[in-house]
């Protein structure tokens, strides 16, 4: 029998690897909005989860809501990317260092 | 609640959305400098207007249930409306002083007082909040708007960078906050802080322990509290002058004033959870705030430092838990915001012979000699800062720790003011620099009128005349906290 406990413990470890992603990747900018966007669907997965085991409809309402949020934050990421590529013609996680102190 | 009583209550947010929405259209409209100028003041008019909605609420000392709106999804409290006439100030003082930094270089767009409009309005439902759902609207609200703006000067390096670093960690964070209020509505059953304040009463389940956390972790972020703070120097070294002026200023009012609502109902039953938390977060925040300034030339970067170092001391009106701490804070607040757009302000007004920027410490040695009103005003500024009497500096760390000390906390006062002799070393060295080394003469560059008019009611506002306010400045923030918190 599948437990409310099980999709904590799955979407924990989304949330995790989520964070490390952001952490660890020296290499693009694009994998951080991927590490972003895999931290908000393991919360809509532990809202979702908690939503179905409580009988309750709000944890579903607020899904929705973070899945219209995460819309809206990758087309402002991916602007100001671009914006940053123009100036700068690199991407890469390292050579973001302009600033230092 | 009928549907009437709540548009009447969210009048202000109801303001701010419709009429950010017709100046964007405005702003598509007509590109040209004269009507970013004039979308400008109209931005500003229309925060006046809410500020004069917002007002009789917070004079009335509004609380209980007949603040709720939509079925209690916003609340139009006094401590709200305290914390939205600070968001409003500060957001149109950095408003006003843009376009003459912008237009320099031929940067501004009619967006930018749409984009802060937006982002005002955002921090209205922050501070109204009665629920998870809200508050996270809000939040997100303010901080994409916040990302746009520190990337605002896109021919700028250190402009986008400063948007795109602010944009990953701000991020980050909302998810932190995110995944702790999924946990709590998963262990509390329920997304209203009143609903969850009922079910966390008493013993605290593992997994709520977990979601307090996570919520605390996001908004330290948020209002870059030690250990979450290590993006504000660079964001605020490369966002824009007026932009970073707005972020030192606004957001930190209202994730301050979220924080503490969060704090105080929500998990106001669990306060022996929480205030560890907020008690190392403060007293870290005012340590780091004061040892990182110390190196540093760069004076934005300073300011960050010491805004880094306020957060702690606002902190600990809020880690000593009772209705004076939080009145405490907010007093402190008011005060570090005219401080905040004053120390901004003056610094925009650094510029060299043909108005570029000067930023720089060892640039701005000996202007008191060619600028003695700038010099006299900053040097005020640094002094209330470091919190000297009589400067009004002085009473917002002197409330705090009175606050403190009466909760019988008498440790956490005495290290915090410890700390705040170490802060003070850097901000005289300011005035050291400015009055006493030999002059640089680089800041040559004539100032804008509305620069020297803000800077001038800030630096009154700051000074010992500020002290005739803090009758009306104490009542009104013990009323806003009683609004909060009900006994």
């Amino acid at each position: 029998m599948i437990g409310v406990e099980h999709y904590v413990v799955v979407s924990s470890i989304l949330f995790v690897l989520g964070v490390l992603g952001i952490f660890l990747n020296r290499k693009n900018v694009i994998i951080i909005l991927m590490a972003i966007e895999l931290i908000l669907l393991s919360v809509n997965l532990n809202l979702v989860a908690f939503s179905s085991f409580l009988g309750d409809l709000t944890g579903q309402i607020f899904a929705m809501f973070v899945l219209t949020v995460a819309a809206g934050e990758a087309a402002i990421g991916l602007a100001i990317l671009v914006i940053y590529f123009r100036r700068r013609g690199t991407i890469a996680v390292d050579d973001v260092n302009r600033m230092k102190g | 609640m009928d549907f009437v009583q709540s548009f009447r209550l969210t009048a202000p947010e109801v303001l701010f959305s419709l009429s950010g929405l017709v100046l964007l259209l405005a702003a598509a409209w007509s590109r040209s400098d004269t009507s970013a100028r004039v979308i400008t003041w109209l931005a500003v008019a229309v925060m006046a207007v809410g500020a004069a909605l917002v007002a009789p609420t917070l004079l009335g000392g509004a609380s209980g249930p007949q603040t709720l709106a939509f079925s209690g999804l916003f609340a139009a409290t006094a401590f709200a409306a305290f914390a939205k006439l600070l968001i409003i100030a500060a957001a149109a003082g950095s408003l006003v002083v843009a376009p003459a930094f912008f237009q320099r270089v031929g940067a501004y767009r009619p967006e930018y007082p749409v984009l802060v409009l937006f982002a005002v309005l955002g921090m209205c439902l922050m501070v109204s909040s009665t629920n998870l759902l809200t508050l996270y609207i809000g939040l997100e609200l303010n901080s994409l708007a916040a990302y746009v703006l520190a990337a605002f000067l896109r021919t700028d390096d250190r402009s986008a960078e400063a948007g795109l670093k602010y944009f990953v960690l701000g991020s980050l964070a909302s998810g932190i906050l995110l995944f702790g209020t999924s946990l709590t509505y998963g262990f509390a059953g329920t997304i209203d802080f009143a609903g969850i304040a009922a079910a966390l009463n008493g013993k605290i389940s593992t997994g709520a322990i977990f979601g307090l956390v996570f919520v605390f972790a996001g908004l330290a972020f948020k209002i870059s509290a030690v250990p979450f703070h290590m993006w504000t120097p660079d964001v605020y070294e490369g966002a824009p002058t007026p932009v970073t002026a707005f972020f030192a200023s606004a957001p930190k009012v209202a994730a301050l004033a979220l924080t503490v609502i969060v704090a105080m109902t929500a998990f106001g039953h669990q306060v022996a959870a929480w205030q560890p938390i907020v008690i190392f977060a403060a007293l870290a925040s005012i340590v780091v705030g004061a040892l990182g300034a110390i190196g540093q030339t760069n004076l934005k970067r300073l300011l960050a430092y010491s805004s880094i170092n306020n957060v702690g001391f606002l902190l600990i009106g809020l880690a000593v838990a009772t209705p004076k701490g939080v009145a405490a804070l907010l007093t402190y607040l008011a005060i570090y915001v005219a401080m905040t757009i004053g120390g901004f302000v003056a610094l925009l007004m650094f510029k060299g012979a043909d108005g570029e920027p000067v930023e720089d410490l060892r640039d701005i040695a000996g202007i008191s000699r060619h600028r003695k009103v700038l010099a006299a005003c900053f040097a005020m500024i640094m002094f209330s800062l470091a919190g000297i009497p009589p400067l009004f500096g002085f009473w917002g760390k002197f409330v705090v720790f009175q606050a403190a000390v009466d909760a019988g906390m008498v440790a956490l006062a005495a290290v915090g003011i410890a700390a705040s002799v170490i802060g003070a070393f850097y901000y005289l060295k300011v005035v050291k620099v400015m009055y006493f080394d030999e002059p640089a003469m680089k800041v040559t560059g004539k100032s804008d009128w509305m620069h020297q008019a803000l800077l001038a009611i800030c630096a009154l506002a700051i000074s010992p005349a500020g002290y005739l306010l803090t009758k009306c400045l104490d009542g009104l923030s013990t009323s806003a906290a009683a609004s909060l918190i009900t006994p």
